[in-house]
């Protein structure tokens, strides 16, 4: 267990060629505190599995330190690093038994017979592979190949942190909740640092307490669900995380409000901006109300999601989706008003910070 | 009561059609002569399993097929660790890979004959360059069975190790990097991970290399026709070769094609065995039906 540090990491894949280099990773600073359980959250493609494969060496950064502990292991290999990774897809030694399988890391590593045999055991337990353990791998289901996957990366009690790189996309979906919430608790109980690579916000979001979102080889946003939900750091994290995702509109500032074509949106304060930014308003469906005053609107669909209603509008041109309780009335001339504890600004997609106190 | 419609079986004719043109029939004829006696003005009468029995009872035949099962044997001995070794240590990306392919494959662009050939020269103690060099320690492949043996296995090995190669090179190179990582990961040693996960998937492409090698050699004749022209060691081919009669030469090649059959399923039948195995989800729905 310790603390993972990354410092000023860039990467690109393959040989240096000519232009513009397409990085994979631009830009990341990131640590990783004893004991947490984080999520790296991002669309495919966004560089979280080359930021995993750092960390546990099975790639080598071209720019960047990796310190665990403070100790630089940025050209140590995998095997010395003392990480422990799951993969997407199962990763079995076919000719082995469940039971040998889970035991390969340990015995590799040199652990005595007792203590191997008490900690597979363990680990048989918490996956639930009881049944199959004296079965040869080879012979697995897809899901079942996972697990075992899953409780090799479980097995060595003295790592530094474990990473899981979207570990349950092929197993069946009730069985992944048991997982991911066993993974939490196994977190919770051990204190063992797990960094969990997803591209889905609900996965991320129960797993974590730190998320991670990652967008074009960048970190967006560190924080956990809440600070994800009510002030998103960039855009793209509105957008990305919460369902249906935030709505961003172009805006200009007046005062201590947004103004909207003709329209204004009150602000908690009155911002400071530098420079000439691209400014946008940005809110969450979840602060949409519809009224009967405010800007006018019409409405294009309204989808209906048990007990929420999403509603889709558009309003001076823009798209601009509201979300309702069950039983909200629908007025008939609808306008849409914007509850300014939601209303966030962006300059350059970035938020600005108001200070909390009212506009004078 | 609905009438059952059998036309659907024309559609399997053509492939009947071929099957008997390209095997059946040719071999059929085959049988035919192995239970008659041909006599020299076209006559044919029946002799039922004579020449079988004839075959069975020669201590010629049981010497040439003990030494093709010796020489099968020691090759595969000999090229598929080497083969395998050979594909481990091939290059995997670079100039190298092209270079490497080309080399390989070179020798198994060379016609047989002419591969006979070369060795014929190649060992010859008064002009080839390998014989004489060994020619003082007493080699000499025309008067020694065991320095022809030791030559026809020196050069079968020559020209098929590369075969190998490429078969356990086109397999390791299809195993996902995946595998690897996790051995990285878990701790691995470079043998652990040949013996657990390169070994493992090879199995299916060793399979066919230890098929092809199996029969090409127990088949093998050319070479050995061309570099010790009929001498010994005489192989069941060369053997069939120098048979006369007519029926005898069917009944031969009859047993000698019924052996490669059966040692090749055999082989087959062995190495295939785990493939089968039935998955768990297989077992749990055969335990629900």
């Amino acid at each position: 267990m310790a603390r993972l540090d990354l410092s000023n990491i860039r990467h690109i894949y393959g040989p240096p060629g000519e232009g513009e280099p397409q990085y994979a990773l631009r830009h990341v600073n990131q640590a990783f505190e004893h004991g947490g359980a984080y999520a790296l959250l991002g669309p495919s493609g966004c560089g979280k599995t080359t930021l995993l494969n750092i960390i546990s060496g099975l790639v080598h950064p071209s720019e960047g330190r990796v310190r665990i502990d403070g100790v630089d292991v940025t050209d140590k290999p995998t095997e010395k690093r003392n990480i422990a990774q799951v993969f997407q897809f199962p990763v079995i030694y076919d000719t082995m038994t469940v039971r040998e399988n889970l035991e390969f890391p340990l015995r590799n590593r040199g652990v005595a017979a007792a203590q191997i045999k008490r900690r597979v055991d363990e680990v048989i337990e918490m996956i639930g592979l009881g049944a199959l353990a004296r079965r040869r791998a080879r012979g697995l289901s897809a899901d079942e190949k996972q697990k075992v996957s899953l409780g090799r990366g479980l097995v060595r009690e003295d790592v530094s942190a474990i990473l899981f790189d979207e570990p349950l996309t092929v197993i069946d979906p009730e069985v992944k909740w048991t997982l991911r919430t066993q993974l939490r608790e196994l977190q919770r109980r051990s204190g063992m640092t797990m960094i969990y690579v997803t591209h889905d916000q609900t996965e991320a979001l129960t797993f974590a307490s730190g998320v991670v979102v990652m967008h074009e080889g960048q970190v967006l946003q560190v924080g956990s669900p809440k600070d994800l939900f009510e002030k998103p750091a960039h855009t793209f994290v509105g957008y990305f995380i919460g369902s249906p995702g935030m709505n961003v509109l172009p805006t200009k500032v007046d005062g201590a409000a947004l103004r909207i074509g003709e329209y204004f949106a009150p602000l908690t304060s009155e911002p400071r901006l530098r420079g000439n930014p691209k400014l946008e308003l940005g809110i969450r469906p979840e602060f949409v109300r519809l009224a009967a005053e405010g800007i006018p609107a019409t409405i294009e669909r309204i989808e209906d999601i048990g007990r929420h209603r999403i509603v889709r509008t558009r309003m001076l041109g823009h798209s601009v989706t509201a979300l309702l309780q069950e039983h909200e009335p629908i007025p008939a001339d609808p306008h849409l008003y914007f509850e300014p504890e939601g209303v966030h600004l962006y300059a350059d997609s970035w938020r600005v910070e108001l200070s909390g106190k009212p506009a004078p | 009561m609905k009438p059952v419609n059998h036309k659907a079986w024309f559609l399997v004719a053509p492939v009947l059609l071929l099957v008997a043109i390209s095997a059946i029939i040719p071999l059929m004829t085959v049988v035919n002569y192995s239970v008659q006696y041909v006599g020299s003005t076209g006559r044919f009468a029946w002799v039922g399993d004579e020449w079988y029995r004839e075959v069975l009872h020669s201590e010629k035949f049981w010497n040439a097929l003990w030494r093709n099962l010796v020489f099968s044997g020691v090759i595969l001995a000999i090229q598929i660790p080497l083969g395998v070794l050979i594909a481990l240590n091939m290059p995997r990306k670079g100039w190298g890979v092209p270079t490497c392919l080309v080399l390989m494959a070179l020798p198994l662009l060379i016609p047989w004959y002419v591969v006979g050939m070369i060795w014929q020269m190649f060992g010859r103690v008064d002009i080839g360059l390998m014989g004489v060099m060994l020619r003082d320690f007493g080699y000499n492949y025309e008067g020694d069975p065991m320095d022809a043996w030791f030559t026809l296995i020196l050069m079968d090995v020559w020209h098929w190790t590369s075969l190998v190669a490429l078969l356990a090179y086109a397999g390791l190179v299809s195993i996902p990097d995946a595998y690897y990582q996790a051995a990285r990961i878990d701790g691995a040693s470079k043998w652990a991970v040949f013996r657990f996960i390169q070994l493992p998937r090879l199995g299916r492409v060793l399979t066919i290399a230890i098929l092809l090698r199996f029969m090409d050699s127990f088949m093998i004749f050319t070479e050995p026709f061309a570099v010790i022209a009929g001498g010994d060691p005489v192989f069941l081919s060369t053997e069939l070769k120098q048979t006369v009669e007519l029926g005898k030469k069917a009944a031969m090649s009859i047993i000698y094609f019924l052996i490669i059959l059966a040692v090749s399923w055999v082989f087959y039948a062995v190495m295939t065995r785990n493939d089968g195995e039935p998955t768990s989800a297989d077992k749990a729905r055969g335990g629900g039906a």
